[in-house]
């Protein structure tokens, strides 16, 4: 792919030292649900201006991961740290409003729903004076047809159903909803998997812009191809730990290839 | 590929040029789609119906038509209610025993302890809250089924109006002295008419019909539990579909995890929707008592069900995040009608739960339908 070309490596990029200090992350983190161990002592940090890729296999524990840094999960041991400072989220909504922002594996729509309401469900915009505040729903509608046009998607009617959509454009609403509120972190967790071709090259395309913008961004996805166009940084998953981190001059597409696949199991 | 959309179209292409796969929608089927819409169709057809049976019988008199519409703007007023908590996802059964056990406490706190009415209103609603408070957080800690939780309170309250009434005043029934409510701002508030002069000017013109003792109109005015009705409808469909709020209900109803996990503070909006349930039950409590200066044990029984039946004739889904108000008072008057109108043709009246059951059958199926096409499944 040309875009491929373009894109320069960081400089200092070196594993464990990139820029100054990490915008998120998790310091010894475990995660356990009853007697599942989903993630088990995982360190992980997100920069500004980096795509970190987060690689493995199903039921790595890659979600659970994301998952705790969008106040989905609380992690049953270990901190998480915003600019070196100790945080706790309770719901998605502190971590929301922090500026992060996620494409869930699931997507997180509500099909019964319009795409405006899905677009802007729990960040709706309003207009009136106390206390009689209503949706803006001209501005919303303008705003979602906008940013899902961004991304490639000409959407019929901004009230239409979202459980009448295809797969691939409730993706892509998935993902113009975070790229619209995702102001300092984006998590994509696989964002490509129902995408058509052009679709997927408009995706990481975006991904490029958000870390051009300096904002972090995690990006989970099973394809060597698209983890190896954007990647800055990789942390290899297996069975709830950490197997290894890579930064984008120490790893080709090949090996990357070789890790996803299990072949490769430590660095 | 899926979507193969406007090719003509870039990411930086501001104009929107027409979808040339979009058909033209008129006006009429937007409106048609509206979950409301069969218990309109619904409604007229009852309408007509006793309308060509017993439309000369007096049941569309003045009189006729407010002892439809008190009864039905009561139900309306719990149906409203139970119709926001069914689109938030959830169930009350406790709404009928809420009613009793509120009515209890009113009667007892007026009638029995001279308690003035204002702080009487004032502690009966605090309790309610308070009721709805524990349901919406068992609900929501526990993750039961609504359901079990509730039909739990249902018991509950039930026999605490029976142990309280019983404990206090050795009866399963007490009494208010009309003066009392008559005499205080909040019992018109809750007990009152409006327009009964109004009504007797009409009287006097003819227009509608006069007792022949002394002239004036046979229809008192307009009880005020129509008003409350009205209001509630107005301001829960504006709340509904105009505000953040009626948003983050459709969300907590239409997919619980996907609401939450994009920043809709779920568990907040259930408990608060469990809340207004039981509240709306104990304002159906007051305007029973304050109309009819008494209260029973046994007020409100089944009356969770008349709400939710209500609600689901109103177009309201049974499993959540789609729904009207509108539509769920729209179900309370259609109820109303049909006991009235059984009762005015002379048929058996036993023959009114047969009807209802056709009639929530064919609503259950109706709104299936429209689900179906709203999600695009089959
Ligand atoms: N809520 C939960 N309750 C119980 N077990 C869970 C829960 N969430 C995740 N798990 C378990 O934790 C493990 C990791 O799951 P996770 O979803 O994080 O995997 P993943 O790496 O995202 O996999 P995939 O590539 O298939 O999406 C799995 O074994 C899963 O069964
Ligand atoms: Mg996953």
């Amino acid at each position: 792919m040309p875009a491929a070309k373009k894109h320069t490596p960081p400089t200092n990029a070196t594993k464990q030292n990139t820029d100054s200090v990490p915008i998120m992350s998790l310091k010894n983190v475990s995660r356990y649900f009853g007697n599942v161990i989903a993630l088990k002592d995982m360190s992980f940090e997100v920069h500004r201006g980096r795509v970190t890729c987060l690689l493995g296999d199903n039921g790595a524990g890659k979600s659970t991961l994301i998952k705790i840094l969008s106040g989905v999960h609380q992690p049953s041991e270990g901190e998480m740290y915003i600019e070196n400072k100790k945080t706790v989220f309770n719901s998605p909504r502190d971590s929301l409003d922090y500026g992060i922002a996620t494409v869930y594996q699931d997507l997180a729509l509500v099909p019964l729903m319009s795409i405006v309401r899905n677009f802007f469900m729990g960040r709706e915009i309003t207009r009136g004076f106390f206390p009689f505040y209503y949706i803006d729903f001209k501005k919303c509608s303008e705003i979602a047809q906008t940013e899902m046009q961004r991304v490639g998607i000409n959407i019929r009617s901004p009230d239409q159903a979202v459980g009448t959509l295809s797969g691939g454009e409730r993706q892509c609403l998935a993902i113009a909803r975070a790229l619209y509120f995702g102001t300092r972190v984006l998590i994509f967790d696989e964002p490509t998997a129902a995408l058509g071709v052009k679709q997927s090259a408009i995706v990481l395309d975006f991904i490029k812009q958000a870390r051009d913008k300096n904002i972090g961004v995690i990006f989970i996805t099973h394809n060597s191809f698209h983890a190896h166009e954007v990647g800055d940084l990789f942390t290899i998953l297996n069975r709830g730990q950490s197997i290894g981190n890579y930064t984008r001059s120490e790893i080709t597409r090949a090996k990357l290839f070789d890790l996803m696949a299990g072949k490769v199991t430590k660095k | 590929m899926k979507n193969n959309s406007n090719s003509s179209t870039t990411q930086k292409d501001k104009t929107r040029p027409k979808d040339e796969r979009v058909r033209e929608i008129s006006t009429f089927t937007k409106v048609l789609t509206r979950p409301e819409m069969a218990s309109v169709g619904g409604g007229v057809i009852i309408f007509l119906i006793f309308g060509l049976t017993v439309g000369d019988s007096g049941m569309f008199s003045a009189l006729g038509i407010i002892n439809f519409l008190e009864p039905s703007a009561q139900l309306g007023i719990i149906a409203i209610a139970a119709s926001l908590l069914m689109i938030g996802g959830q169930f009350d059964l406790s709404i009928g025993s809420m009613i009793g056990f509120a009515s209890v406490c009113v009667a007892i706190m007026v009638g029995e302890f001279q308690m003035p009415i204002w702080s009487v209103v004032i502690i009966t609603f605090a309790i309610a809250a308070l009721v709805g408070y524990v349901n919406g957080i068992l609900v929501v800690t526990t993750r039961l089924p609504s359901f079990i939780v509730t039909l739990a309170m249902l018991f509950i309250l039930r026999g605490a109006a029976l142990v309280v009434m019983r404990g206090i005043t050795g009866r399963t029934q007490a009494y208010i002295e009309r003066e009392v409510i008559e005499a205080s701002f909040w019992g018109n508030l809750f007990g009152g008419r409006i327009g009964v002069d109004l009504f007797n000017k009409l009287a006097e013109q003819g227009i509608i019909d006069a007792r022949a003792s002394d002239g004036l109109a046979l229809a008192q005015g307009i009880p005020i539990s129509i008003v409350w009705c009205l209001v509630l409808v107005v301001l829960s469909t504006l709340i509904l579909n105009r505000t953040k709020l009626g948003n983050w209900i459709f969300a907590s109803g239409g997919d619980e995890r996907a609401a939450n996990n994009i920043g809709v503070p779920v568990k907040k909006v259930k408990i608060g929707l469990f809340i207004f349930t039981a509240i709306s039950a104990t304002l159906f409590g007051l305007l029973q008592v304050f109309s009819s200066a008494s209260a029973d044990t046994l007020r409100g029984e089944l009356k969770e069900f008349e709400a939710i039946i209500s609600a689901v004739i109103g177009g309201t889904l049974l499993t959540g995040g789609y729904g009207s108000t509108i539509g769920a008072v729209l179900g309370a008057v259609i109820f109303g009608v049909i006991r009235q109108g059984i009762y005015y043709t002379g048929i058996d009246a036993d023959w009114f739960r047969v009807f209802l059951g056709v009639m929530v059958l064919l609503a259950v199926i109706f709104n299936n339908i429209i689900r179906s096409r709203a999600t695009g499944s089959k």
